[in-house]
């Protein structure tokens, strides 16, 4: 039976998830605005008698997770932009060694210190392995708060399953704001996924390492994991559609902007025009196949976005290898700094492409 | 006949990459020897940090981790407190512990985490060719002090005592300094790393065993200078023996009691 | 219906409560709901505002930026509500510290002594929970009918103590629209 529905913050419902998905771990440093994440886990890992480290930093709370996860244990880091330009030397390890955590980025804008309203400027560094090496991970951005527990939860599944990093891409909005939500089912400890590679179970040594140093050898080991990469490709993207057989122009937008996005495509539709929005859910693996579909059927593209332009630059790669290619319309619409657009200038945006 | 030598089982029986006189070999014995001693092979987990030791795959025979350069006792606090009766082996270079890796190994000291912090002290950096090192000694040479370590006018800074420092922080419980430039010396050592890993498995806090160790190499010199200029220079400045040791005296084992008389 | 609500005092109103509590009320009554307060860095005083939607299907964007009714607390927050107010929207004023009237001839503006009547039944800090009254009886977004009941379930046991001086607040908001 489903459970009661709840208000929660984003930040706290995120927490509850990924307790009832089986997280036993979790290392964290407080941030603006992730900080109820940080102290929710604090309050509830401790009750339950799990792990729950306040690191010294995120350097350390996210090798915190490394270790963790090098133990075959569901783990969890949370941050906020600047933190999460600090935990990417550790998520490159995570990556290189094949180990599965859940990380969630509560964004704010950038760069620098910026400010700690929410941004979505951190797409590029999520989406194209923010640190060095060549490695992606997968990267989901909720909407809501309900999609921002759910998305979770099953992050924790999914980097058990594929053995690499899950992250959750949030901002201070879906982080700060209070919606109802129904919370997944507690998890069994015991019914979680055997992982025979993780250190600490006896039975001969196991070697938990990005190290390889024979060029070789570690070109082979990326190449295994670019075919897992493929794999992922085609298992795990993503996204929502609105009204796109009727749009005369869609709107491409995640997370936060696409609901500043749907906001536009119903006051369009008070005022009888016909807006479409594409939601990519899974930002990587980004769903460029559809899009191309779209783009060949003829559709228009208006990325909205709370940065100067980053996701965009994925929907016009994507639309390029379109039967359509190169005729495919992309624009762009963006705020920055921490300003969240109004539906309102959203629409007049696209109002001004259509010629309406 | 009883066997009372022999290559310990948790060691690899290979030969390893390091140079000829360099420290790791033995340390890694030691550390190995009290393994056995502990019948822990099957639940030890080292972490193998960036730097001369980062092969600590190859040559111990149970489980490692291998972490980003000085981050090393933040990936053993997350083994450790998932692995809680596991003896967690913390090895480090004085790179890893003492430059890039200072606020991890002061905030696992100071949190009281259930490892073992093993630090090879070689007052240089090994792997990347001889660069000065926190603990390089004043006036030593090195390939980023080409006149010396110099503190003054060109304000590389002083060598860092890392048992006084750490000895000053309420989570630790046992620090001590060894050196595996002779065979006393050596055979002490064993005697602190054994006292530290036996304290690990009973949970009583924070302990890391400094051992001074030749790096022939980089200090330029043959294998047989360098234990002498270790003797000399190093332990002048880096004093041996316990810096800190609050350990219930009564709790320490019989066989720890003799080894240390 | 979808009603969004702007809400602006300064902070120790009880701004955030007031939208959580409503909301809270909101989706007890089966509605979707969501609530984002602006946060800021001071954690002492500055500003407090908040964008509130209750509708009865989903809801697109949380950030209300033509509110249908809004929430004037204090004496500064009324220029911003009067200004991004939707053409014919509510404006519940807090005419005991706002004694300004506004500008916009096309509002529909409500008067409520939210200070006073919330000091006529005991503690000027209920002044939030006047408000509330007022607002669902201006907008009927949010019944408010089942009040104690849910109520209970908001607050902890050891505030229940408290739950008859919030229902009189609320009455009373009600009552002097």
């Amino acid at each position: 039976m489903a459970e009661e529905k709840k208000l929660m913050k984003g930040n706290e419902a995120i927490g509850e998830a990924a307790i009832r998905a089986g997280c036993r771990a979790y290392f964290g440093y407080p941030i603006t605005p992730q900080n109820e994440l940080t102290a929710y886990m604090a309050k509830n890992m401790l009750d339950k008698k799990r792990v729950f480290i306040q690191a010294e930093s995120e350097v350390a709370a996210i090798n915190m997770v490394y270790g963790a996860a090098a133990t075959g244990t569901r783990t969890m880091t949370s941050s906020s932009s600047p933190g999460m330009s600090l935990k990417q030397e550790g998520i490159s390890y995570l990556c290189g060694a094949d180990l599965p955590a859940v990380l969630v980025n509560v964004a704010r804008s950038g760069p620098g210190l910026g400010g700690i309203s929410p941004g979505q400027g951190d797409y590029f560094q999520a989406t194209r392995g923010g640190g060095h090496g060549d490695y992606y991970h997968m990267v989901f951005a909720p909407k809501s708060v309900q999609e921002a527990a759910d998305l979770t939860y099953e992050a924790f599944d999914l980097a058990d399953k594929w053995r690499m990093p899950a992250m959750i891409l949030a901002d201070g909005l879906i982080g700060q704001m209070m919606e109802g939500v129904v919370l997944p089912e507690e998890r069994d400890l015991a019914s979680l996924p055997e992982k025979p590679w993780a250190a600490g179970q006896g039975g001969g040594p196991r070697h938990v390492s990005s190290c390889i140093l024979v060029p070789e050898e570690l070109e082979a080991a990326v190449r295994v994991r670019f075919a897992r990469y493929e794999e992922v490709r085609k298992a795990e993207t993503r996204f929502e559609e609105v009204n796109i057989e009727k749009a005369e122009l869609v709107f491409v937008a995640y997370g936060t902007s696409s609901r500043v996005a749907l906001g536009a495509v119903e006051l369009a539709k008070k005022a009888g025009m016909e807006l479409g929005l594409f939601r990519p859910i899974s930002l990587w693996p980004f769903p460029s196949a559809r899009l191309a579909e779209l783009a060949a059927k003829g559709k228009r593209f208006l990325a909205v976005e709370m940065s100067m332009g980053q996701m965009v630059e994925d929907v016009r790669l994507s639309v390029a290898s379109s039967a359509g290619a190169g005729k495919a319309d992309v624009q762009f619409y963006g705020r920055c700094g921490g300003v969240i657009p109004s539906e309102e200038e959203v629409l007049a945006e696209a109002r001004r492409i259509l010629g309406k | 006949m009883e066997l009372t030598y022999g290559h310990p089982k948790s060691l690899k029986p290979i030969q390893t990459k390091y140079c000829p006189g360099c420290g790791h070999g033995v340390i890694h014995r030691l550390v190995c020897e009290v393994i056995d001693e502990l019948g822990v092979q099957e639940r030890s987990v080292i972490m193998n940090p960036v730097g001369c030791s980062i092969w600590a795959d190859l040559y111990f025979d149970f489980d490692s981790v291998q972490v980003p350069h000085g981050r090393t006792p933040a990936g053993a606090t997350g083994v450790k407190r998932c692995l809680p009766d596991h003896l967690v082996v913390c090895y480090q270079g004085d790179g890893d512990l003492a430059a890039i890796g200072t606020a991890e190994i002061i905030h696992a000291a100071n949190r009281g985490e259930h490892f073992t912090g093993i630090f090879v002290n070689n007052a240089i950096y090994g792997m990347t060719g001889g660069q000065m090192a926190p603990t390089t000694l004043i006036g030593q040479k090195a390939t980023t002090a080409p006149y010396g370590r110099d503190p003054g006018e060109a304000g590389m800074g002083y060598p860092i005592r890392v048992c006084e420092l750490l000895a000053t922080l309420e989570g630790t419980r046992y620090l001590a300094r060894g050196a595996v430039n002779t065979a006393a010396n050596t055979r002490k050592t064993k005697q602190y790393i054994k006292k530290a890993f036996e304290m690990q498995l009973r949970g009583e806090g924070f302990g890391l065993v400094e051992i001074l160790s030749p790096c022939p190499t980089n200090w330029a010199m043959k294998p047989g200078e360098a234990v002498e200029w270790l003797e000399e220079n190093m332990i002048s400045f880096y004093k041996l023996g316990e810096v800190k040791n609050t350990i219930d005296a009564a709790s320490a084992s019989p066989a720890t009691k003799e080894a240390t008389r | 219906m979808t009603e969004k609500t702007f809400m602006a005092g300064f902070g120790g109103q009880g701004i955030i409560s007031l939208g959580m509590l409503w909301v809270y009320c909101a989706m007890k009554e089966g509605l979707e709901v969501t609530f984002f307060p602006f946060y800021g860095a001071e954690k002492r005083g500055g500003i407090a505002r908040a964008s509130v939607v209750v509708s009865d299907r989903e809801i697109a964007s949380p950030l209300v930026t033509s509110p249908d009714s809004s929430i004037v607390m204090n004496l500064d927050s009324l220029p911003l509500c009067e200004a991004i107010a939707k053409q014919g929207g509510t404006l519940i004023v807090n005419s005991s510290l706002v004694k300004v009237d506004p500008k916009r001839t096309d509002l529909r503006v409500i008067s409520v002594p939210c200070n006073e009547l919330a000091e006529e039944i005991g503690d000027a800090k209920f002044a939030n929970m006047v408000m509330m009254g007022a607002l669902s009886k201006a907008t009927g977004a949010v019944k408010l009918d089942k009040l104690e009941a849910v109520l209970k379930t908001f607050f902890p046991e050891s505030k229940h103590k408290f739950i008859p001086m919030n229902m009189k607040a609320i009455e009373a908001g009600r009552a002097a629209v």
